[in-house]
């Protein structure tokens, strides 16, 4: 498991690609009210097999009222989730290979993990009793397992969460904020757990603040805000879409501003710490060069900057819309299963 | 595969590991014993109360539990049963594992049955405990004897044990009622506390509105009176009339509480925890 650049898909998950039947998670026109209050105001969403999906927005999008109605909790007002084709609130059944948890996983604070864990695995049935001892491994916590779990630090919680999660040998986990209140290495960990998770083939939904965290481990993003998505798609086709940012310092400023303006090619031109700054493609940036040249205005220095998960979301969700040089494919067709880049 | 059964026996678990199930098997042991503390102390004391059996309390020791069914109507029984029963579910609110257990491989209603079941098998217990506990120290104190009936006929020890424990099942069948309107509160309020005490609340007003003036019409119809229906097995012969409407009095108060609790519990939104 590797970043948004690794597009190769091997191992275990190669299998779960070539699987056949309807994707993890399909969500269409999804809408919560609360009396006046919108929620949830129309989201549409597909996770294809193998994606590891990053569900982002600010706190009060909406997003852990999505993915409460994504896993049965809530009914929605209206629309519709199909979890493997299955509607969750119909039937419980329909989790059948879900799995996960929304805000901080919750235990009985009066039992030790190591019951918590029978028990959920009591509920679970098959063989979920017998991964109990697999998950606590995983999640590091077999040796603290007979503690009970109103005396664990919110970073044990998060992990036994994973492994409350994992007992139900899932194909598609839903995790919501899983790294927050951790500490660094925290973080880091349960950043390393989703990537071995997502290496052995599981579909991960990851909701979450840490952008950083979403840029690394996952390769499609839906951005909501306001309760709806804003948009959805693979991480590496939002960046192409931002195009490189570029800032520029010239012995005329105010003509090197005109003549970018005027320039094809040359988007989202501002003043930014009294530089230039724009978005332009490679070709378009040495066409501008020349163009500044012939108006007399001398390059100081033109130089990309790097534009982050971060730098796109805040674009986005703070912005008035769709930023401009994006082209919006919240709506569009999915990707085909297994064209995901991870 | 996983059912009503595991839940069942995971709560009966989870009871076994909270303080409020001792607190109230606690008080189902002690009050009897403090019962039989204060007959001792006032053996040289004026004697007498005027309520049924309060004459043979030194004369046999089973009528100890029958005083205690008598006087444990009041507020007794229905705090011990509303203290789990209004808490079986509030706590999973407290707790915020609704949303833990709802997203297992279990049906709501499966979890639902398991709950219920579960409060209603504590119920059992505490009045079977306390009713044993009774029995145990009653004898100690007034010896294993014969009872006098409430229509004045002499019951032999063994007949009148037999008389006490299927009394115990006849006080079931309230408690039963209250079981249910401890699940409905527990499941309506998200609270434990407000429950438990709601419980009682009701409780105690169904009792007001017995003692109330020109409501004596609906005394036979109050869930207070069912708790006195056992009295019909202490008659001779047996009145099974007060035993048979309680039975359906009940059922008017408990179906419709059980009813809407799984109802609520099927359909509600996780929306918190």
């Amino acid at each position: 498991m590797t970043g948004g650049a690794d597009t190769s898909v091997q191992g275990p998950a190669a299998a779960h690609f070539a699987e056949a039947g309807p994707p993890p998670i399909e969500v269409r026109g999804l809408v919560k009210r609360y009396g006046e209050l919108t929620a949830v105001g129309g989201v549409d969403l597909t996770v294809q097999t193998g994606d590891v999906y990053g569900y982002l927005g600010p706190n009060g999008a909406g997003k852990t009222t999505s993915l409460r109605m994504m896993l049965g909790l809530i009914r929605p007002t209206e629309g519709s989730v199909r979890l493997f084709g299955r509607d969750p609130m119909q039937t419980v059944h329909a989790l059948q290979g879900v799995a996960g948890f929304v805000e901080a996983p919750t235990f009985y604070p009066y039992i030790s993990a190591r019951k918590n864990l029978e028990m959920l695995a009591a509920y679970d049935g098959g063989g979920a009793s017998e991964r109990i001892d697999e998950a606590l491994e995983m999640v590091e916590l077999t040796g603290r397992q007979r503690d009970k779990v109103g005396g664990y630090s919110h970073g044990m919680r998060q992990r036994l969460g994973i492994a409350a999660a994992l007992l139900r040998d899932p194909r598609l986990l839903l995790l919501d904020e899983p790294a927050t209140g951790l500490d660094p290495a925290g973080m880091r960990d349960m950043r390393l757990l989703i990537r071995r998770l997502a290496d052995q083939g599981m579909t991960v939904l990851l909701s979450s603040h840490l952008l950083a965290e979403v840029e690394d481990v996952c390769n499609r993003v839906a951005i909501v805000r306001q309760g709806k998505i804003v948009y959805e798609g693979e991480i590496a086709e939002l960046k192409r879409g931002a195009g490189t940012r570029y800032w520029l310092e010239t012995t005329d400023d105010e003509r090197a501003l005109a003549v970018c303006q005027a320039q094809p090619g040359i988007a989202d031109v501002r003043i930014e710490h009294g530089k230039i700054s724009f978005t332009a493609d490679e070709d378009a940036a040495g066409t501008l060069s020349q163009a500044l040249v012939e108006a007399g205005a001398l390059i100081h220095a033109m130089a990309p900057q790097t534009v982050t998960l971060e730098d796109i979301f805040f674009s986005f969700t703070e912005g008035d819309g769709v930023p401009t040089g994006f082209t919006n494919p919240a709506h569009a067709e999915p990707a085909p299963a297994g064209e995901g880049a991870r | 595969m996983p059912g009503v059964a595991t839940v069942y026996r995971w709560e009966l678990f989870k009871l076994r590991r909270q303080k409020r199930t001792y607190i109230g098997l606690g008080a189902a042991i002690i009050v009897p014993i403090l019962f039989v503390l204060a007959i001792h102390l006032r053996h040289h004391q004026d004697r007498g109360g005027g309520f049924a059996f309060s004459d043979y309390l030194d004369r046999s020791g089973l009528a100890v539990p029958l005083v205690i069914l008598l006087f444990g109507a009041v507020w007794m029984f229905p705090l011990i049963t509303a203290l789990v029963a209004g808490d079986i579910i509030a706590s999973e609110d407290h707790n915020g594992t609704l949303k833990t257990i709802f997203t297992r491989s279990l049906e709501r209603w499966q979890l639902f049955a398991g709950k219920a079941l579960a409060a209603s098998t504590y119920a059992v217990l505490a009045i079977l405990l306390c009713g044993t506990v009774a029995v145990l120290a009653g004898s100690v104190q007034s010896g294993f004897n014969s009872l006098q009936s409430l229509s004045g006929t002499i019951v032999s020890a063994p007949k009148a044990l037999e008389l006490v424990y299927v009394s115990l099942l006849v006080y079931l069948i309230p408690i039963a009622s209250i079981v249910c309107i401890g699940l409905l509160l527990s499941t309506v309020t998200h609270n434990s506390a407000a429950a438990v005490v709601g419980t009682l609340m009701v409780s105690l007003l169904i009792q007001l509105i017995g003692i109330l003036p020109g409501l004596g019409a609906l005394q036979p119809y109050l869930l207070s009176t069912q708790f006195n229906a056992w009295q019909g097995l202490l008659r001779t012969p047996t009145d099974w009339e007060p035993i048979v409407r309680a039975a359906w009095v009940c059922a008017l108060y408990g179906i419709p509480a059980i009813g809407a609790a799984f109802l609520v519990f099927i359909r509600r939104d996780v929306a918190g925890g």
